[in-house]
Parts: C-alpha cells; structure tokens; sequence
C-alpha cells in the first residue's frame, strides 16, 4: 500500500469512529429517554400527583413526596441565588478592578471546586452541622444542603453573565452621576438579566434531580407533612427506595417519578439554554 | 427667580448641599451593597472550611482508633466494629479508571466529530443533545443501570466475556465467576456515560480555541483530517483537553447514585471487574442512615474524608491546567 492510499485509511478509519462515537453518545440518551417513557407513562395519571405514597401493594400517588421536593427546592433556591448572585456580583463587579487582590481569584477557585464536589460531602457536611446538632433530620436540612449545592451554579453564572456586560453601558450610568450600586443593580443587572435567570434555572434543574445530600438530611417520610422541622417525603429518595424495593407497585411508582423528574430537569434545561441564546442575541 | 415649571430656583449653594447630600448618602449606599457582596463571596469560602472541619471532627473518632491502618485493611465489620478503607478506595479507583477509558475515548470522538467533520446545522443539535446528557440527574442513570443496562449485561455481553478470555493469562482473571449483571464492570460503564458530556463539552471548547490559520496552513500541506486532528489540534489543545479529562475524573470519583444501584456494595475485593463490589460514596449512601455505634458512623464520615481530599485535588489540577489552557488563548481568566 502506498503511503497516500494508507493516509487516507486511517483518515477514513479514525472518521468512522468518531462519527460512531457521536451516534454512541445519542444513543445512550435517546435509550435512557425511551426506557423513561416505555415504563413511566403508563403511571402518570391524576392519582401520581393527588395520592399519597402507598404501603406495598396498595395504589396510590408521589403527592407527599412532589410536595416535599418543591418546598425543598424552593426553599433552597430562596437561600442560594441571592447568595450566588451577590457573590458573583463581589467577583465581577468588585474583585475583578482591585489591583493585585487576590481574594476574587480565590472565591472563583474554591467555588468552582464546589461546583464540582461530590454531593454527598455536602450531605454528611450540612449532617454533621444540622442533623446531628438538631438531634433529628428534617426538611430543613435538605433545603439548606440543597442551598449549598445551587450557590456555586448561580454565582458561576452571574460571575460569567456581569463580566460579559460592555464596560461602556457602566460608565455611561456613572457619568450621570450614578453612585456605584445603582449602577451595578439599575445598569449591570438588567443587562446580564436574562443571563443570571439562566443560572437560577440551572440550580433548579441540578438541585430537583439531587438525591445523595438528601439521604441523610431531610431523610424520608411515607406520609404527608408540611413541617420543615420534621422528616420530609422527596421524590428522589422515594425513587431510590421505591426502586430498589421488591414490590411492583413501588417499582412502578419509582418509573413514574423518575420521568416527572427527568421532563421537569430537562425541560428547565432547554428554557435556560434558550434564554442563554437570547442573552447572546442582545449583545450581537 | 423661577425655573420653568414656576419653582423658586434654590441658590446655587443650596444646590451644591443638596448633591453633596445626594453623593454622600449614595457614597454610604455604596460601603453597604459592597459589603454585603462581599460577605456572600465570603460565606462561600465559609461553606468550604466548614465542610471540612466538619469532615475532620466527625472522622476524628476513627482517625484515633484505626490510624493509618484505615487505609490499609480491607476489613469492614459493623458487628465487631472493625473497619477499613481499602475495599471502597480500591472500587473507587477501579469504577473511575473504567469510566474514564470509556468517556475519554468516546468523548474525544464526539469533539472530533462536532468541530471537525459535522455540517454546521448538525452541530448545535448534536451538542445540546449530549449536553442534555449531563442533565439528567445521576438517580436516573441508577435506575436504568440497574433495570436495564445490567440484565442487558448480563445475559448478552458477560456470558461472551468470560468465554472469550477463558484461558487468556491475566485476562482471565479480570473476567471470571457469574455473570451478575451488576457489579464494578457495570458502575465503570454507567460512570463513563455520565463523565461523557464533561469530557465532550471542555474538549470542544478548547478545539475551538485553536487558531484557524493554525489548521488551515497543516491542510495547505496537504494533511488529512485526522492528521490535521491528531497532530496540529491535539497538541496545541493538550492542556486544556487534560484539564477536561481531570474535571470528568473528579465527577466520576465522587459520583454517588448511579454507582449505589449498580455496583452490588460488597466490602471487598476481588481481580475479577464482574465481582460486585463498593465505592466510597456508594458505602456512604447505603450505610450512614443505618450505622449505629459512634465508630461506624465515624468511619464512613472518615471515608467521605478520603474522598473529598482525592476529589480536591484532582478538581484543583484540573482548574489549573484549564486556566493556563485559556491563559493561552488569550482568555481573561
């Protein structure tokens, strides 16, 4: 063979199997997405989100633990995207134009590397504070450990979106006499708007689809309860018992959940990138 | 003397108090919204110290009973309350060195295939799609590793496994007993689908920043595609992709769900890959609601410990690598 015609193999060869791995890496998502829906339809009806999680064996519904998980996320997000937003406010706005200061860089570090930790450190980290100083698990807990996951998402995010708005539009407003603040929180804010929702958005999805911080915190509760002080149900923990349970009807339940939480991440997923899209339109 | 709406116009001293006034009080606005900022920045390190000093006095039971030993004895016994690290550590690096052969190779594929040969009405599509990959929650995975991936395993691809390198030296030993279905084979697969997308999207990203004029003078030359890939691209994005590669580690290291269902938790550890076995998180999430007795819950905070300090390192290095990456394209940060 000449060294032309072999080129061209390896060329074609290695092609091949990138385009092969491109059509893997589909194949992997529309098979988990077809696995969702084959066995999760058939158990999404009135009763999944009017009924309460049944004892093995009887009908019932993911009430409780739909109810659980919004309180939780809710509260959660309430916490952690004020919290992101004026840190990420701190990076962009403040750290980024004092000379040789190096606290900036160092929040970006250490939060990136939160962004990134295990989740269940988070867990055994928010056990260790609240739990066991509580002396019970309790719904609180889950909501802050799910706090403490969101912040780095949303001040990532508000770092990336405040650091992108034109230096012209800021000292525009402060040539009109606007003090510092004003101009952060009139100007600087309403430009990177739709991009800091984005980063609300994606803590929700990554925060509603977290079960590992959640198994010892706010634990679980079969029955329906409003109160943050006690054990509270959530979807991902009644999916994982469910699942893992020998019962059918568990099991099914386990299906039906999975695919309200995967539709809810997803679907907040594809908004947030769509608004992230339009953030991008405005500045072109 | 009236302005234009019949208002006595203030004398221009009076108008120098009142925006003097005005400056000062935005002045003081301004020390407080600085302030406040600047604590959020603050509590963020806060969250990181007290993870571990949480970490650390919660582990200081065990750390005082089993010593070094810890890391070194495969032992784990609740009823007579003798642990040890090695049987999770060793899973942990076994699942995480699967998924990264996994994720690696097919990730790179992918970014080859987005930026180099995919008509560009593929590429956004295509990339959305794998990216969605990293949203699905790691519980989801678990459940489809468990009731679909590992019967799938088992009845088609482990029976074939331990036939084919039945009498294969060293081989053999990794693939040999039952074919359970799940067990450490099994986690290393569902992790390597998992770290894919991270692996895929850092990868593409810094593909992109290669200089066009860079590829373009390699295919003036007369090189193929892959050539143009492997020789001029690879090189120049090197750090940046190795950076990827270690992000996607720390995720596979400490990825808990997906691993729980799959991996069989047994503390121990066995040559063979379709052994069940356990990992650090995976211990931590089947066993920490149920440990009773101080030493118990101790040592399994004392191995979310091991884990964090493993994770953190290779997540700073990633960091690092990936700031002199975008150092070098010009990047701000």
């Amino acid at each position: 063979m000449t060294l032309y015609a072999r080129r061209k193999l390896v060329n074609r060869l290695a092609l091949t199997l990138a385009g092969g791995a491109a059509a893997l890496g589909l194949f992997w998502l529309t098979a988990i997405l077809w696995t969702l829906l084959a066995k999760g339809v058939a158990g999404i009806d009135l009763a999944l989100f009017t009924e309460m999680t049944p004892p093995p064996g009887d009908a019932g519904g993911l009430l409780n633990a739909i109810f659980g998980s919004l309180v939780m996320t809710v509260v959660a997000v309430l916490v952690g995207a004020p919290v992101g937003i004026l840190a990420g406010t701190y990076l962009a706005e403040y750290a980024r134009y004092e000379q040789g200061g190096r606290l900036g860089e160092v929040v970006r570090f250490v939060n990136d590397i939160l962004l990134s930790a295990p989740s269940i450190i988070i867990g055994l980290f928010v056990y260790e504070v609240m739990v066991v100083r509580m002396g019970h698990f309790s719904g609180w807990a889950g909501a802050m450990a799910l706090a403490v996951i969101a912040v780095p998402v949303v001040l990532r995010t508000t770092d990336d979106m405040l650091t992108l708005v034109p230096a012209g539009l800021r000292e525009a407003a402060a040539a009109l006499g606007a003090s510092r603040w004003k101009v952060i929180v009139t100007i600087a804010y309403r430009a990177a708007g739709s991009g800091m929702m984005t980063g609300v958005l994606l803590a929700i999805a990554r925060v509603s689809g977290e079960t590992a911080p959640l198994l010892f915190t706010a634990l679980n509760n079969q029955f329906w309860s409003g109160d943050m002080n006690a054990p509270m149900a959530n979807l991902p923990v009644v999916i994982f018992q469910f699942a893992l349970s020998p019962y059918e009807n568990w099991q099914r339940l386990a299906w039906s959940g999975a695919l309200v939480i995967t539709a809810t991440v997803l679907l907040l997923n594809v908004v947030a990138r769509m608004l992230a899209a339009r953030n991008r339109g405005n500045e072109a | 003397m009236t302005d234009i709406t019949g208002q006595p116009t203030p004398t221009p001293t009076a108008r120098a108090r009142h925006f003097g006034a005005v400056a000062a009080r935005g002045r003081r606005q301004d020390g407080v919204f600085h302030a406040v900022t600047l604590a959020a920045a603050l509590a963020v390190l806060l969250v990181l110290g007290g993870v571990i000093v949480s970490l650390i006095a919660g582990a200081w039971p065990a750390v005082r009973t089993f010593g070094v030993d810890f890391l070194l004895t495969e032992t784990w016994n609740p009823v007579t309350d003798k642990f040890g690290a090695l049987a999770p550590i060793y899973g942990t690096l076994v699942t995480s060195t699967i998924a990264m052969a996994i994720g690696v190779s097919v990730g790179f594929g992918i970014a080859v295939f987005i930026t180099e040969i995919c008509p560009g009405w593929l590429k956004r599509p295509l990339g959305t799609a794998i990216e969605l990959l990293a949203g699905i929650p790691s519980i989801i995975y678990g459940i489809w590793g468990l009731f679909v991936l590992a019967p799938f395993l088992q009845h088609n691809v482990q029976p074939f496994l331990i036939e084919s390198f039945e009498d294969v030296p060293v081989l053999e030993a990794l693939f040999q007993g039952p074919p359970y279905g799940i067990g450490v084979l099994t986690a290393g697969l569902i992790l390597g689908i998992m770290v894919l997308p991270f692996i895929t999207s850092i990868t593409r990203e810094v593909f992109d920043t290669v200089p066009p004029m860079l590829k373009e003078s390699a295919y003036g030359l007369g090189a193929t595609t892959w050539e143009v890939v492997w020789k001029v691209v690879l090189p120049y994005a090197r750090v940046g992709v190795v950076g990827g590669v270690m992000l996607g580690l720390g995720r596979a290291l400490g990825e808990t769900m997906a691993v729980t269902f799959v991996i069989g938790n047994a503390h121990r550890i066995s040559a063979s890959l379709l052994a069940p076995g356990t990992t650090i998180s995976a211990a931590i999430a089947n066993e920490f609601t149920e440990a009773v007795g101080d030493i118990y819950a101790s040592s399994l905070i004392l191995l979310g410990l091991i884990l964090f300090v493993i994770t953190f390192g290779v997540l700073a290095l990633a960091k690092l690598l990936l700031r002199r990456a975008q150092a070098r394209s010009g990047g701000t940060r």
